[in-house]
């Protein structure tokens, strides 16, 4: 099981997930239109750590994080 | 490391301890910049959420490029609302000289606008909305979006 949570503005509780791998999670998040809208604008960190590409593989526990645009100041 | 506060900022104070520790170490430019909530748009305040586990990592890349150049940066965010008129975010470099000191500045606090997690909401009556158009999306965006991509 890993954990998606949604930063900022997405207001959307943290999200439970069974998957292998970032391309897993995509296409589960893709199902769902509120989270889908915002994907095409929305960074990625596993754990913490910006990534920048799907061949992350991920372990029991990882933590997923969306970002949404920032405008910190 | 990163410095952050509930509501708007206490400027002087801020300033006046970095001074007070840089004044030792032989710097010979130290430069600031500050952050001040315009009254536009009716709005009373800007709102601030900020993730501090990336915050953190990112500002901990700049310390260390600065560290190369002998130089040191600073930082302090607002969390929370910010009343306009009053300041929600304060940086400052230290340097041997001034040169690179306006350089860091600046790449810096272009860097932070377009990649600190940090999300900036308008206030008003009461009211958070997110300054989505204001916003920039982080480097890398996009990545889980499978219409995008070739699959």
């Amino acid at each position: 099981m890993v954990k998606v949570e949604f930063l900022g503005p997405i207001a959307r509780s943290p999200l439970y997930l069974e998957a292998k791998n970032l391309k897993e999670v995509a296409q589960e998040l893709n199902k769902d239109p509120q989270i889908k809208k915002w994907l095409s604008e929305c960074a990625v960190a596993v754990n913490d750590e910006i990534v920048k590409s799907l061949d992350v593989e991920l372990k029991e526990g990882d933590r997923i994080s969306l970002l949404p645009p920032v405008c910190g100041g | 490391m990163v410095e952050l506060y509930p509501g708007e900022l206490e400027v002087e104070k801020i300033f006046n301890r970095w001074l007070k520790w840089g004044e030792d170490k032989n710097y010979g430019a130290y430069i600031t910049f500050v952050g001040i909530v315009r009254a536009e748009d009716g709005i009373e305040a800007l709102s601030f959420d900020v993730y501090e586990p990336i915050l953190k990592k990112w500002f901990k890349e700049w310390e260390d490029r600065a560290k190369k150049e002998r130089c040191v940066i600073k930082m302090a965010h607002s969390k929370g609302n910010v009343p306009i008129h009053t300041s929600s975010y304060v940086a400052a470099v230290f340097c041997p000289h001034r040169k690179k000191a306006l350089e860091l500045i600046e790449k810096f606090v272009e860097d932070f606008k377009a990649n600190a997690p940090i999300w900036k909401y308008d206030v008003k009556n009461g009211e958070r909305i997110y300054a989505k158009e204001r916003s920039q999306p982080i480097e890398g965006s996009g990545l889980l979006a499978l219409d995008k991509t070739s699959q």
